[in-house]
C-alpha cells in the first residue's frame, strides 16, 4: 500500500516535471499577458506617464469609433477567403486523390507557395498587382480587359488580397490529402457493390469521412484571418481610405503608432473574445455535419 | 470517382466487345474516364501555371536591369539577364548582418522549440498525472489565443526587463514550449510508441527521464525533423515579433530589413525581387530538403485532427 502511494505521487511529480516549461510559459507569457492586458485595458495609459484607471470607458469608446467597426468590416470581408480555401483546396486534393500521373510532382507545386510567407511574398504580390506594370493586367491588356487598381482601389484591395491568399491553397490542399488516403478503400468497393455511382459514393463516403478535417481547417482559417497583419502592413498600410484597415493592423497602431496601451489592451481582448465566440459557434454547429468514426 | 476501379470494370471481359462500335465508344467507360483524366490534368496544369506564375515573374524581375522594370512591352525573359541586382540588391543595405541575425534568432529558437516542446509532449503523452487531460485542453485552447491580442502586454513586459532591441524577447519564450501545436504534434507522435517498451525499460533500471532520453527520443527523431523544419519557417519569416521589439536597424532581422529597404527604394522592383527572392530561398530549399518530414507533419495533423 506505501509503495503503491509512493508510485503515485511519484508519477504526478514527474508528471509535473515534464510538462513544467509549458505551465511556467502559460503563466508567464500567456495567462500572465492576457490578465496584465485586461488590466491595462481598464487606463488610460501611453507608456511613458502613469496609468489612469478609467474602467470601462476604453470599451465603451470602441462602440463609438468608426475605426473600430471598419476594421470589423474588414476583417468580416476578409473572412470570405476561408470558404473559398476550404472547397478550392479540397477541390484540388480529390482531383489529386484519382492516383493521376505526377501526384507528388503537383502536390509539391500546389504546397511551395504555403512555405513562402511574409514580406517577401507580400512585396511580390504588391508587384504582381502593380496596376500598370503588374503580371495581372499585363495578362488582362492582353484579352482586352483593363484591369482594376487592385490594391490602390477601395472596392477591389481586400478581393486582391483574397485571390492572394487563394495562392497559399496548397496547404490546406495537403491536410485533406491526407485524410483522404486515409479512407479504407473497403468503403468504396462495398459502396460499388451496392451500385452506388461516382458522385454518390463523393458525397456518401468521401465528404462524411473527411468532415473532421474540413472542421479543423475552418477553424484554423478563422482563427489566422483574424489575425492577418504583414499583408496589410507592408502592401497598403491600410488604405486606400482605411480600405485594407485590418483589425490587427488598427490594435498595432493604437499600440505601437500611438501608444494608447490602454485602448490597444481593450481592443486585444474584443479581438480574444470575437475569435472565442467564432470557434464556439463553429464548434456547436460541427455536431450536425462533422462525422466521427468511433463515436 | 475512383478512376482505378472503373478501369477494372473496363477490362472484365465481354465488355470490350461493346467498344468495337464506335458510336457506342464514345458512350463507353473507357471514353468517358479519358476525358476525366484529361479534364483533371487540364485543371491541374491551370493551377500549376496560377502557382507558379508568381515565382516566374519574380526571377524575371529581379534579372532587369533597375528601370527597365516599366518597358513595354514587357520582357519575360530578360536578355541579358542582369544579374548585379542581387550584389547589388545585397550591399546596398546590411543584409548581411540582418541575415546573421535571423539565422542567430532562428536556430536558438528551433533548439528552444525543440527541446522544451519534446520534453511537455513527452509529459503529456506518457506519464499518467493528475490534471493532465484538463490541462491538454488547456494546451489546445491556447491554439485559439491570437498572438496580436497578447502582444502589448508581452512588449511591456519584456521593457521592464530591459530586454526591447535584444533578441531575447523573440527567443526565450521559445524554451518554455511556447508553441502548443508543437506540443500536439509530438504528443501524438510519442503515442505512437507501445508502452510495452516503456515498461521494459523500467524493468531495466530506467527512470521516466531514461525513458524519454533512451526509448522515446531515438524513436521519434523524424517527428523533431518535422517540428524543427515548422519553427524553421515560423521564425525565419516572422514579422510581428521583430517589428515590435527590435527597434535599432543593427538589430533588424532580414523581414524587418526587406521592409526597410522597400521604403528606401520603392519603385526599384528589380531590387526589391532580387532581395525577397534570396530570403525565400533558404525557406523553398528546406522545404525541399526536408520534404518528408514536412508533408508528413501536415497530414498527420489532418489524420489525428
Amino acid at each position: 500500500m506505501l509503495g503503491k502511494n509512493r508510485m503515485f505521487w511519484r508519477r504526478n511529480i514527474e508528471g509535473y516535471l515534464f510538462i513544467s516549461p509549458w505551465i511556467i510559459g502559460f503563466v508567464v507569457f500567456t495567462a500572465g499577458a492576457l490578465l496584465g492586458s485586461f488590466s491595462i485595458s481598464l487606463t488610460k495609459w501611453n507608456i511613458v506617464g502613469t496609468p489612469e484607471i478609467v474602467g470601462l470607458a476604453n470599451y465603451q469608446k470602441m462602440v463609438e469609433d468608426r475605426f473600430f467597426w471598419q476594421s470589423i468590416k474588414v476583417t468580416l470581408y476578409y473572412l470570405l477567403n476561408v470558404p473559398l480555401n476550404v472547397v478550392l483546396g479540397l477541390l484540388l486534393a480529390l482531383l489529386l486523390n484519382q492516383k493521376v500521373k505526377g501526384l507528388s510532382v503537383f502536390r509539391t507545386i500546389f504546397f511551395l507557395p504555403s512555405v513562402a510567407s511574409g514580406v517577401a511574398v507580400s512585396l511580390l504580390w504588391m508587384w504582381i498587382f502593380n496596376p500598370r506594370f503588374g503580371i495581372i493586367n499585363v495578362l488582362l491588356k492582353k484579352i482586352g480587359i483593363i484591369g482594376p487598381l487592385w490594391l490602390g482601389s477601395e472596392a477591389w484591395a481586400i478581393p486582391a488580397l483574397i485571390i492572394m491568399s487563394i495562392w497559399g491553397v496548397g496547404g490546406g490542399m495537403l491536410i485533406y490529402l491526407g485524410a483522404l488516403q486515409g479512407i479504407p478503400t473497403a468503403f468504396y468497393e462495398a459502396a460499388t457493390l451496392d451500385g452506388a455511382g461516382a458522385w454518390k459514393k463523393l458525397l456518401h463516403i468521401t465528404v462524411p469521412m473527411i468532415t473532421p478535417v474540413l472542421l479543423l481547417n475552418l477553424v484554423m482559417g478563422v482563427i489566422v484571418s483574424f489575425q492577418v497583419f504583414t499583408q496589410a502592413y507592408v502592401m497598403t498600410d491600410g488604405g486606400p481610405n482605411y480600405a485594407t484597415l485590418f483589425y490587427v493592423m488598427y490594435l498595432y497602431q493604437q499600440a505601437f503608432v500611438w501608444f494608447n496601451m490602454g485602448y490597444a489592451s481593450a481592443l486585444s481582448w474584443v479581438l480574444f473574445l470575437i475569435i472565442l465566440v467564432f470557434t464556439v459557434i463553429i464548434l456547436k454547429t460541427s455536431s450536425s455535419w462533422v462525422y466521427y468514426e468511433s463515436d | 470517382m475512383r478512376v482505378t476501379d472503373q478501369i477494372a470494370a473496363d477490362s472484365v471481359p465481354g465488355r470490350q466487345k461493346r467498344d468495337l462500335s464506335s458510336v457506342r465508344y464514345f458512350q463507353s467507360r473507357r471514353f468517358q474516364n479519358r476525358v476525366a483524366t484529361i479534364l483533371i490534368f487540364l485543371v491541374l496544369i491551370a493551377g500549376t501555371i496560377f502557382v507558379m506564375l508568381p515565382f516566374f515573374w519574380m526571377i524575371s524581375t529581379s534579372l532587369k536591369r533597375p528601370g527597365t522594370e516599366f518597358a513595354f512591352p514587357i520582357e519575360w525573359i530578360p536578355n541579358p539577364p542582369y544579374w548585379p541586382n542581387y550584389p547589388d540588391a545585397w550591399t546596398l543595405l546590411p543584409f548581411s548582418t540582418w541575415f546573421l541575425n535571423t539565422v542567430n534568432i532562428t536556430s536558438v529558437s528551433i533548439i528552444g522549440h525543440v527541446v522544451s516542446c519534446a520534453i511537455v509532449g513527452f509529459g503529456f503523452a506518457r506519464i499518467r498525472f493528475v490534471g493532465r487531460d484538463v490541462l491538454f485542453v488547456l494546451v489546445l485552447a491556447t491554439l485559439m489565443l491570437p498572438y496580436p491580442s497578447i502582444v502589448a502586454p508581452l512588449f511591456l513586459l519584456f521593457k521592464n526587463l530591459g530586454w526591447i532591441d535584444t533578441f531575447l524577447p523573440l527567443i526565450v519564450p521559445t524554451f518554455f514550449a511556447s508553441n502548443a501545436f508543437y506540443i500536439f504534434l509530438l504528443r501524438q507522435f510519442f503515442r505512437t510508441i507501445p508502452m510495452d517498451l516503456d515498461d521494459a525499460a523500467r524493468v531495466d533500471g530506467c527512470n521516466t527521464f531514461g525513458v524519454f532520453w533512451h526509448i522515446a527520443l531515438p524513436l521519434t527523431r523524424p517527428a523533431m525533423g518535422v517540428i524543427a523544419v515548422f519553427s524553421f519557417m515560423l521564425h525565419w519569416n516572422d514579422f510581428l515579433g521583430p517589428l515590435i521589439f527590435l527597434s535599432t536597424t543593427e538589430n533588424f532581422t532580414l523581414a524587418l530589413g526587406l521592409r526597410f529597404f522597400q521604403g528606401q527604394y520603392q519603385v526599384q522592383w528589380s531590387l526589391l525581387m532580387a532581395t525577397s527572392l534570396v530570403i525565400l530561398l533558404p525557406t523553398i530549399v528546406v522545404f525541399f530538403v526536408a520534404q518528408k518530414y514536412y508533408i508528413q507533419g501536415i497530414v498527420v495533423t489532418g489524420i489525428k485532427g
